[in-house]
């Protein structure tokens, strides 16, 4: 009995070294400005080419402004960043979708907008939200910059092979309720290191009755339980989704539709979770375990990573997040930053504006989300609605651009880490789904959508 | 790369769990191009406040600690996955990262530069803290060729495992 994860390892399975060590070769390899600069380096100073740059897509997007993208960049370093991955582009020919590029945004994003991203495919990134790619039925995780090098040189990976870890979830969502609520509320049951050397499969009904966008978050956020990835086995969902998109032409939904895990007894350990259960979630520290669902109150802990979790975030006179006044919202970010999630947003708001003090923050993950958002009229929702739309980045999910959050400030947060100084030194994260996010906006403080 | 077989060192304890990359080197410093000088910014949040004065209490501004080990929490090095955080921990001049457990991508990072991950049982980390504690110049011994890490005050000793092939192999060659 093999399960999906195994299946797709196998058949890539170049060469057993020891029982930590497995060379695995690369369907396709997604690069960033961030951290592949190094890995360039390394190649270079051997003289080593790039063996597949077909296989091989780089985006530019934890470093790009999300405005006035057609102007020169002000930030010195990033400038020579986005340059330099330019540069080493150009000379190892690899396809870059570059600022202002009409396939451009996160790197999670675009490349299952374009299709390249399929099932059965090993993925792999030089960022951990690669496990994004997973809702496709493939084995996809984050690497370091070491490892990127390896990649480019020879198309494979040395890494060791997890352990698998069955995540059920059956039964239908309440209202309000989307799959960022259940990914938050699953890591604050199971807590940050649950999943550490495992791969995850989502299954189960909840799961096959969700779009790919939401799979999506799912996905995402497995690497917050410490594991190496997450994935979802395609199905004709996926082949719908995958059909229209421009690389993905010929997959077949006979070819989403194969390969699945052999059952239960398969996966290493299973958790199981009911749908029902799933309350809207935030978090209320300064990891994703550290999650509740709204009128929930904090359940205190006696130790000093706990105490100064709550420290930071000023939360220690106060156990309820329900009604706790916050000053920014940020919707966007690899984990919430598609269509889907905008559509959602604009439901909400939709006739209603933005609480005076609050500065509520629009990042699309792509070029082409931004073109659906304006094509569906939704542009004009949020403008008069006193949101800020921005173009594509990964923005104040990790505030590298400049797009950042004040200290001591609170910002309700549709990204995937509240660590201590993510959104800026000081500032103070509060994860969510888009839905709760949006009403945070109109009212100005932590609300209960239902 | 230089070839790891024994350190022996006094620890430096950062004993918060859960310590993520952000905190490690937060993503403000990310724009170099080049692997070198990340040290300066270890745990720059946690060593300097807001005006960029040294926080005392930190203990990697604390002279009563020093030495090539870092002692940290569980679940050392979660979140993202800049190899960036290993470069500047060893760019600080550790040598080793003691937790009872490392996160996946930040394990293999450390290897891949020869920084030592060295995973112990929550027990001994607990021995190895209270020595500490106690006396800040409790010396470890880390043997890589053994696999085995000593409390050199009580001879108390733990195996680790880490992969022949993992410790020292440049990654393109």
């Amino acid at each position: 009995m093999k399960t999906l994860f195994d299946k797709i390892w196998d058949k890539h399975l170049v060469e057993e070294i020891d029982d930590q060590t497995q060379v695995i070769s690369i369907d396709r390899h997604y690069i960033h400005e961030v951290t592949s600069p190094q890995a360039f380096n390394s190649l270079n100073e051997k003289g080593v080419a790039v063996m597949r740059p077909d296989l091989t897509t780089a985006t530019a997007d934890h470093n790009v402004p999300t405005q006035d993208q057609d102007k020169a960049i002000k930030n010195e370093l990033s400038r020579i960043q986005l340059e330099t991955l330019k540069k080493n582009c150009d000379q190892h020919g690899i396809e870059l979708y570059g600022l202002g590029h009409e396939n451009n945004g996160i790197v999670h994003v675009i490349g299952p907008e374009l299709g390249l991203t399929q099932p059965g495919m090993i993925i792999v990134c030089g960022d951990s939200h690669t496990s994004t790619h997973g809702a496709f039925g493939t084995v996809a995780f984050g690497i370091g910059t070491s490892q990127v090098a390896q990649v480019l040189a020879s198309q494979s990976v040395l890494t060791a092979k997890p352990k698998t870890l069955l995540i059920q979830v059956d039964g239908e969502l309440n209202q309000y309720i989307t799959s960022k609520d259940l990914i938050l509320h699953i890591i604050s049951r199971l807590g940050t290191g649950f999943g550490a050397g495992y791969f995850i499969e989502f299954a189960g009904s909840t799961i096959a009755n969700m779009s790919m966008e939401s799979r999506m978050t799912v996905c995402n956020m497995s690497i917050e339980m410490g594991a190496r990835g997450g994935l979802i086995a395609a199905d004709a969902v996926t082949y719908e989704y995958l059909k229209t998109k421009k690389f993905s032409q010929g997959v077949s939904l006979q070819q989403c539709e194969e390969m699945k895990s052999d059952g239960i007894e398969a996966f290493d350990k299973v958790v199981k979770f009911n749908a029902h259960d799933v309350r809207p979630t935030v978090t209320f520290g300064t990891n994703p375990g550290m999650g509740i669902g709204i009128e929930d109150q904090i359940v205190t802990q006696d130790n000093d990573t706990f105490t100064k979790s709550l420290e930071y975030m000023g939360l220690t006179d106060r156990l309820k997040l329900e009604g706790l006044p916050i000053q920014h919202v940020f919707i966007g970010s690899c984990t919430n930053g598609r269509f889907e999630d905008f559509e959602a947003v604009a439901a909400v708001i939709k006739g209603n504006k933005k609480a005076a003090h609050v500065r509520a923050l629009l990042v699309p993950g792509s070029n082409a989300v931004l073109k659906q958002i304006k094509s569906a009229g939704l542009k004009e929702v949020f403008e008069s609605a006193g949101f800020e739309i921005r173009q594509p980045g990964c923005s104040a999910c990790l505030a590298m651009n400049g797009d950042s959050i004040p200290a001591g400030e609170y910002c309700v947060s549709t990204s995937n880490r509240n660590f201590e100084g993510r959104q800026g030194a000081g500032a103070r994260t509060i994860l969510a789904s888009p839905i709760t996010a949006a009403f945070a906006a109109i009212n100005g403080k932590i609300t209960n959508p239902n | 790369m230089e070839k790891v077989t024994i350190i022996r060192s006094s620890v430096v304890p950062v004993l918060l769990d859960d310590i993520d990359t952000d905190q490690i080197i937060p993503a403000r410093f990310l724009k170099a191009t080049s692997r070198e000088g990340f040290g300066e910014n270890l745990f720059r949040d946690w060593r300097f406040n807001d005006s960029g004065e040294s926080e005392i209490k930190f203990p990697l501004n604390d002279k009563k600690w020093s030495g090539e080990i870092l002692l940290a929490g569980e679940n050392f090095g979660c979140g993202s996955s800049r190899e960036h955080a290993a470069w500047a921990i060893k760019d600080y001049g550790f040598k080793a990262v003691i937790s009872s457990h490392f996160a996946d991508i930040f394990k293999g990072n450390a290897l891949n530069n020869g920084l030592l991950p060295i995973e112990l049982s929550k027990a001994f980390i607990e021995d190895i803290k209270e020595e500490v504690l106690l006396n800040p110049e409790t010396k470890l011994e880390i043997n890589l060729e053994q696999q085995e890490v000593i409390l050199r005050v009580s001879g108390e000793r733990e195996k680790f495992v880490i992969s022949p092939y993992n410790s020292g192999n440049s990654d393109v060659d």
